[in-house]
C-alpha cells in the first residue's frame, strides 16, 4: 500500500478469493482510517485471480470512500478479473484504467 | 466417461485455492485456452466458497468435488452436506445474498452461469446442495 497525497494505492498480489478477502478488507480499512486518505486505487496489475468475493471487497470500499466524497479507480485487471467486473456491473460506478500513473494523476 | 477425479476436503477457506488448482490441472489434459481454464477455475471457486461459507456457516464440514472429462466436455460437481437452500430460484438471482453483512456480492451463481455452459443446482433444506456445471472446450 502506498500513498500519493490523499490517494491510497492498494497493490494486490496473488488470488483474491473469500479466504483472502477478509484480510485485504481489514488492511485497507485500517489504512483509510489511520491515514485519512480520500481516494482509493485498486492496482490489480499483479493480481492473478479474483472471484465474486473481490466484488464485495471493492463495493464495500467504494461505499466508504464515496461517503467522504472520494473516488475509486481500478487499474489493470487481467482478462479473467475484467470479466468478473463486467458481469457485476461495478464499472458503471468505478472507472477501470490501464495505467497507474494516469489514474493517480486523475485523482490529484 | 473418459476420465474422472474425486476429491474431498475439510470446509476451510485455505482449501479454496487448492480446489481450483486441482480441477484446473486435471482439465489441462483437454488443452483448453487460458481463458477457458480461467473460466473453470472461477466457477469452481464460486461453488466451493458457497459450500464453505453458506452451507456450513464456517463450521466444520466436508466438500466433495467430482470432475469428469467426456470427449471435449468438462463436468464439475461440487457437493456439500450442509444446510441446503430453501429457494434455489431466488438464490440464483443476481445480487441475492443472505450474507450482506459479510460483504458477499450475491454474484456467485451469476458468475458460474456466465463462465460455464450449463449450471444445475439441486438442494434440499437440511440435507445439502449439489452444483453441477459443464463446459465444452473448443
Ligand atoms: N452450498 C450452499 N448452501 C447453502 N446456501 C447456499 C449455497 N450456495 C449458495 N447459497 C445461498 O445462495 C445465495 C446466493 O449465492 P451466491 O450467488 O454465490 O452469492 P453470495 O455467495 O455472494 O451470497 C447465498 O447468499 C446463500 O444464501
Ligand atoms: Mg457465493
Amino acid at each position: 500500500m502506498k500513498r500519493h497525497f490523499n490517494t491510497l494505492v492498494v497493490t494486490l498480489k496473488g488470488e483474491l478469493d473469500a479466504h483472502y478477502a477478509g484480510f485485504v478488507r481489514e488492511k485497507i480499512d485500517n489504512e483509510i482510517l489511520n491515514s485519512k486518505v480520500k481516494n482509493l486505487i485498486f492496482d490489480f496489475s499483479r493480481l492473478e485471480f479474483m472471484d465474486s468475493s473481490g466484488i464485495g471487497v471493492i463495493i464495500g470500499r467504494y461505499k466508504s470512500i464515496k461517503a467522504v466524497g472520494g473516488k475509486v479507480i481500478i487499474v489493470k485487471p487481467n482478462r479473467q478479473i475484467k470479466r468478473i467486473i463486467d458481469i457485476s456491473g461495478i464499472q458503471k460506478l468505478i472507472p477501470v484504467n490501464d495505467n497507474l500513473d494516469e489514474a493517480i494523476k486523475k485523482l490529484l | 466417461m473418459d476420465n474422472y477425479i474425486k476429491i474431498e476436503f475439510k470446509s476451510k477457506g485455505v482449501n479454496e485455492s487448492l480446489a481450483r488448482i486441482v480441477v484446473a490441472a486435471f482439465v489441462s489434459r483437454l488443452d483448453p485456452t487460458l481463458d477457458e481454464l480461467a473460466d473453470i477455475k472461477t466457477a469452481v471457486s464460486e461453488a466451493v466458497t458457497n459450500a464453505i461459507i453458506h452451507a456450513y456457516d464456517d463450521e466444520e464440514g466436508v466438500v466433495y468435488i467430482t470432475c469428469e472429462l467426456n470427449g471435449k466436455e468438462v463436468k464439475v460437481i461440487v457437493e456439500d452436506k450442509g444446510k441446503g437452500i430453501e429457494d434455489v430460484k431466488q438464490a440464483m438471482q443476481p445480487l441475492f445474498t443472505t450474507k450482506p453483512e459479510e460483504e458477499r456480492s450475491g454474484m456467485g451463481f451469476t458468475v458460474m452461469e456466465t463462465f460455464m455452459d450449463t449450471l444445475e443446482v439441486i438442494s434440499q433444506k437440511g440435507k445439502g446442495t449439489t452444483v453441477i456445471m459443464t463446459k465444452k472446450i473448443k
